[in-house]
């Protein structure tokens, strides 16, 4: 783990209409890092990776990435510096195999012909440094995957693309016991291999088995950040709950 | 990466233990052609002991020549169904198409030659199948609905068109080669020569593919299987060319149709734009999110069904040598469907083959066959090809309930 933050965020706002969904907050994700993303509903979690995704752009704030400083206006620019966002509901093509999905809408072609020979391997490689051995051919169909392993398909697909950053909303939380294991564990080799890793959760037991710190949200400013081994899971709720907020919303603006 | 993942792999590779994972397959509702098989023998076993002549070199190459234009049109349905929408306008628009390319071919009014008549015919009707499809993408409204009334007014124009140009609502087409679209014949040795050709090809492509990919490693089909499957496909075709030979030999119209199949089998399983045409079908928000213009593969999508709309009408009409009031009308919009469904693409899109627009035309037009060669009345007729459809539907909506069920 080095000191220079991956991705650097500063005094990130963002309002729709009337509500103020993000308020002056500050988040950096080191490399080889889990960083968690926690929060109540509502407290801003979802605006502040749509934003770094580039699903929409921030009213105010500046992010860096690698110390460079970027704008993120669109996936594609989001893409291109390397984050890459797994959403729950992990958008697969049931009907497609795991290979096809990995490279969906960026397949390599020999001419005009797709190069599946070439499109598999390399899917095989991301799987298999990623550890995940249960898939019994990368040929099925991913309908016929279980929760865990399609997550895990999400995920490969994801790192494929030399991404630096890679952010995942709440991957466990349609899952069993066993497959939440998987999936912990393929987050913890993420960030092993000196990946930037993103949690959402609204789980805290998964979250203090795999984050290294906990950023906390609530009605859309930065509450508190905790190192996961200075810190215990009441506190962590409390800071959810009852984290102090620069400006309580209603009341009359203070200078921040 | 570890050599362990590689040998789950393998497990494929043995005769055994292929047939098993397809069984498996297969009892988790990934049917594949197997429900087309055993309709395909219940046809032989009926309508050959009902009628002597159903299974004569004669009726098979009459068959041959009444499948040709519904599988045409059956290919662009099965595009159409595989990104979940639906296109009713083929019918008539494959009659707009023919009738086009009739008028342009008139003796001396204006007398246009085949090779240029012929285009413009295919371009009407990827046009208006191209109109209907950006008012889908672009107003989104359901192409069940735009489709249906550019049907209807479809029907209008080839009812406007053929009473305007001839008093008695036929035109009848005198060009030879337009003509000889579906009612000539290839030479004896044609037959043969084509057909060692395309195993000579198939040879090569699948054992190129075979040691390609076990040279890099990746699993393999057991030689055994591709070996049976070629050799199957192999004897089928050179069953057929023998058969026909004994008769008028193999219409040209089945190498047009071979041509076909071949092509979109190609673009729907090879090419970038067959894999996105099945993404949007599975799941159009992933392919949105994936970076894929959903809007233009659609509207791709729907000129192909135009184009082969068009093809297939002017191989009716060559057929017929002629169109009239009722081109494209009776029962051809169900027979298309119905083709594409009964060969096995889902109405639910994301599944389907090419090919099942030739197995699906061959089903429904061999019963279609057999009850004319029983000289049943149409009303029968209409009810028996009603309950051979359905039965289709059951089949996909069951197995596609079965695959959900079990995962799959």
């Amino acid at each position: 783990m080095t000191d220079t933050p991956l991705l650097d965020a500063r005094g990130l706002s963002k309002t729709f209409g009337a509500v103020r969904a993000l308020y002056q907050v500050d988040f950096d994700v080191l490399p080889g890092e889990v960083n968690a993303l926690v929060g109540d509903n509502g407290a801003g979690k979802s605006t502040l990776i749509k934003g770094l995704a580039g699903i929409y752009s921030f009213d105010h704030g500046e992010v860096s990435f690698e110390g460079r400083s970027v704008s993120i206006h669109t996936p594609r620019d989001a893409a291109a510096l390397g984050i890459e966002v797994v959403y729950q509901d992990l958008a697969l093509a049931d009907n497609l195999d795991v290979v096809a999905n990995m490279f969906l809408g960026r397949e390599r072609v020999n001419g005009f012909i797709l190069d599946e020979v070439g499109m598999e391997r390399s899917a095989r490689e991301t799987l298999d440094s990623l550890a995940v051995t249960t898939l019994q051919s990368v040929r099925l169909p991913v309908a016929g995957l279980s929760g865990g392993q399609r997550q895990s398909v999400a995920v490969a697909k994801a790192v494929m693309w030399n991404s630096k950053l890679v952010i995942l909303d709440e991957p466990t939380a349609a899952l069993g016991v066993a497959q939440t294991r998987q999936v912990l564990d393929l987050v913890k080799r993420l960030a092993d291999r000196g990946l930037g890793v993103v949690l959402i959760s609204h789980n805290l037991h998964d979250i203090f088995e795999v984050a290294d710190r906990i950023t906390v949200l609530r009605l859309g400013q930065k509450v508190s950040v905790f190192q996961r081994k200075e810190t215990n899971q009441q506190e962590v709720v409390h800071a959810i709950t009852a984290g102090k907020l620069v400006i309580v919303p209603g009341m009359a603006e203070v200078d921040a | 990466m570890s050599d362990q993942s590689f040998q789950l792999d393998r497990s494929a590779e043995t005769t055994g233990e292929y047939l098993r994972q397809r069984w498996v397959a297969i009892r988790s509702g990934d049917l594949g052609s197997v429900p087309i098989i055993i309709g395909l023998v219940a046809i032989i076993v009926i309508f050959g002991s009902l009628n002597s002549t159903f299974l004569s070199a004669g009726n098979f190459v009459n068959l041959m020549l009444q499948i040709s234009g519904t599988a045409t049109i059956a290919i662009g349905i099965v595009y159409i169904l595989l990104i979940a929408e639906i296109d009713l306008s083929v019918a008539f628009n494959s009659a707009v198409g023919a009738v086009v390319m009739t008028l342009l071919l008139r003796p001396g009014d204006p007398g246009w030659p085949w090779f240029a008549a012929v285009p413009v015919g295919l371009a009407v009707s990827t046009l208006l199948s191209v109109l209907m499809g950006v008012v889908v993408t672009r107003a989104s409204v359901p192409s069940f609905v735009v489709t249906l009334a550019g049907n209807l007014a479809l029907s209008g124009v080839v009812l406007l068109l053929t009473t305007q140009f001839s008093t008695a609502g036929t035109i009848t087409i005198s060009d030879k080669v337009v003509v000889g679209i579906a009612n000539s014949f290839l030479p004896d040795i044609w037959g043969w020569v084509l057909l060692a050709g395309a195993v000579a090809v198939a040879v090569y492509l699948e054992s190129r593919r075979f040691q390609n990919r076990r040279a890099r490693g990746l699993s393999v089909k057991p030689a055994s299987v591709i070996i049976t499957q070629l050799g199957a496909l192999s004897a089928i075709g050179a069953f057929a060319v023998y058969y026909a030979n004994t008769n008028r030999g193999v219409p040209t119209v089945t190498l047009i149709l071979g041509a076909f199949l071949v092509f979109w089998s190609f673009v729907a399983t090879k090419t970038r734009f067959g894999r996105h045409v099945y993404a949007v079908g599975g799941n159009p928000e992933a392919a949105r999110r994936a970076g894929i213009n959903v809007a233009r593969v659609r509207l791709a999508v729907f000129a192909i069904a135009g184009f082969m709309a068009g093809a297939g009408g002017i191989i009716f009409a060559s057929r017929l040598r002629s169109v009239a009031t009722n081109t494209g009308g009776g029962n051809l919009l169900l027979n298309v469907i119905a083709a594409a469904v009964i060969g096995g693409t889902s109405l639910f899109g994301g599944r389907g083959k090419v090919s099942s627009a030739l197995l699906g035309a061959l089903v429904i037009t061999s019963v279609d066959n057999g009850m004319d060669g029983l000289g049943l009345n149409s009303g029968i007729k209409f009810v028996i090809t009603g309950l051979v459809l359905l039965g289709a539907v059951l089949v996909d909506a069951l197995s596609s309930r079965k695959s959900r069920a079990s995962g799959r």
